[in-house]
């Protein structure tokens, strides 16, 4: 079990090695990069096929949608609501590496495959959602056992207070990063990211994606009452998604500004060299 | 500042690159049988875990207040051939739906005996593999008194509809298994929304399957076959789509 063992309690002072992810976490970390890169992609193909968005049970061409990616005259938009803005060249209309104007949402690169194919997109989409789901169902009851969630994810009154949350958001201003023994330790708006991610996006993007499947409708009802119909639950796994987007991009900023040499090597071995205090 | 522009501009190139060799990986990785049989695999799953959980559940049914404005036609819009067109004109007064294959009593059942067979109305949501839905509501026999009536043989595991539509050159087809056959929702509607089905919409008969996409559910229903297995005919895969372009058999997900 020494793999799986705790980390060290903050003692550390700073320029030494010490066991930082557990196992677990980075199996879990690195299977979801995959993944949610897979999903992602393929998600966004699915939607190519029907690039509107609806709130409530039915909607389809002739009904109103909130969000929009078209073309009209050759020219390509995103619109949202009454807001509309031109994206030829990125959305609605495009050039294909073999110099073919394409008229569909979301560009060859950011799609799997990245040839228009429905079908090829679901069989990706399908497979990998269960890796997902499965993964998820895994890993919560391990790090709730391991202590992970209780030692590393679990947010404390003290730190629930806004001038804790406050003085975190200027420090990260700042670009002032935790030495020494605190860089140990989760700060508050790595735990709120971190919980946001494991507690409410992913448990809704599987959710909401259930909710899409009418087999599952049949049997779980519920699933679709909760965001009130099949549409909306399609708009809220959109926009989660991009939800997901946001904590990667962030995510992937940070690590590049924390160090990334470091970060990796931690989140690949679990060894990671505790920042030394700045004079 | 000019070096870090360089470095930004190596870095975007870098992604791209990156992006494009991720790309064009996946779309070699799905060439492989192997690998894509293994994604394809997921089908199963998802048809064993849907029928353990949701056994014979029921598909939501909804009020006529929930019935969506107007009812998207997808798909073949018309149905083809000199026969169909006379029937169509002619009301499909002379027109009889074609029960064969591996059942007892071979059944030519016209609008009239459909009609005369228990009947049920559902409004239920129409689900397309697109991403859209609409509401409708759907008047038809169960499928089961028809597979009753022609005394489907034990041996029949899936019941194939032979469609008069044409789509991209192809005749259009579907199957389903008898667990969904004998669903008390599986129906033969002959009417939709209170009126005879449009041709947009299948007429004279269309199955609704309703815990299954939109595509299982057969337009311009002309003969149902009783079958061991979907192998040897057309592509074998059990209908049009999935035959054309492979879209899941199963298609409750």
């Amino acid at each position: 079990m020494s793999l799986d063992a705790d980390p060290p309690e903050p003692e550390a002072q700073g320029g030494e090695l010490v066991r930082r992810h557990r196992l677990s976490t980075r199996v879990w970390h690195w299977v979801n990069a995959v993944t949610l890169l897979v999903l992602l992609m393929s998600g966004l193909m699915i939607f190519n096929a029907h690039p509107r968005l609806y709130w409530g049970e039915y909607g389809a061409n002739f009904d109103y949608a909130w969000l929009e990616i078209g073309q009209r005259g050759g020219s390509g938009y995103l619109r949202i609501g009454s807001w509309q803005v031109p994206t030829t060249g990125w959305l609605g209309v495009w050039t294909d590496p073999g110099g073919m104007e394409r008229r569909r949402a979301f560009s060859y690169w950011a799609t799997i495959p990245s040839n228009y194919s429905l079908a090829d997109g679901r069989v990706w989409h399908m497979a990998f959602a269960w890796v997902l789901a499965l993964g998820l169902l895994v890993y919560l009851p391990w790090s709730l056992v391991n202590g992970h969630l209780r030692r590393d994810v679990h947010i404390t009154r003290r730190e629930w207070r806004p001038s804790h949350i406050w003085h975190d958001v200027k420090e990260h201003a700042r670009l002032r990063f935790p030495t020494g023994a605190a860089a140990l330790r989760y700060n508050v708006l790595q735990k709120i990211s971190y919980a946001g991610v494991l507690f409410v996006l992913i448990p809704l993007m599987i959710v909401t994606g259930l909710a899409m499947s009418p087999g599952t409708d049949a049997w779980a009802p519920i699933v679709t009452e909760l965001f009130g119909g099949r549409q909306s639950a399609r708009s809220i796994h959109f926009l989660c998604a991009w939800g997901l987007v946001a904590f990667v991009v962030v995510h992937v900023v940070m690590v590049v500004l924390a160090g990334p040499i470091n970060e990796l090597r931690s989140i690949v071995t679990g060894w990671y060299r505790v920042p030394r205090d700045n004079p | 500042m000019t070096k870090l522009i360089l470095s930004r501009r190596s870095l975007i190139r870098t992604g791209a690159l990156g992006g494009g060799l991720l790309l064009s990986g996946c779309d070699k990785l799905y060439q492989q049988p192997a690998f894509r049989g293994a994604l394809e695999s997921a089908e199963d799953l998802h048809r064993v875990t849907q029928r353990a959980l949701g056994g014979q559940a029921l598909a939501q049914e909804f009020r006529p207040a929930d019935l969506s404005p107007v009812f998207r036609a997808n798909g073949s819009k018309e149905g083809a051939g000199e026969a169909y067109k006379q029937h169509l004109a002619q009301g499909f007064d002379r027109w009889a739906l074609r029960v064969d294959g591996l059942v007892a009593r071979p059944l030519d059942l016209p609008l009239t005996a459909l009609k005369a067979l228990p009947q049920r109305v559902q409004i239920t949501r129409h689900d397309c593999v697109e991403g859209w839905s609409a509401i409708g509501q759907w008047h038809g026999p169960q499928l089961g008194h028809v597979l009753d009536l022609a005394r489907v043989s034990p041996s029949a595991r899936y019941l194939v509809f032979h469609c008069a539509d044409i789509y991209g050159g192809a005749p259009y087809y579907e199957s389903i298994d008898m667990m969904d056959a004998r669903h008390p929702q599986t129906i033969l509607a002959w009417a939709m929304n209170g009126r005879p089905l449009e041709e947009a919409h299948g007429a004279p008969v269309r199955l609704r399957v309703e815990r299954q996409l939109g595509y299982k559910h057969a337009k311009f229903v002309m003969r149902i076959e009783a079958r061991e297995t979907l192998a040897g005919l057309y592509g074998g895969k059990g209908g049009y789509w999935e035959d054309s372009s492979g879209y899941a058999w199963y298609a409750g997900i």
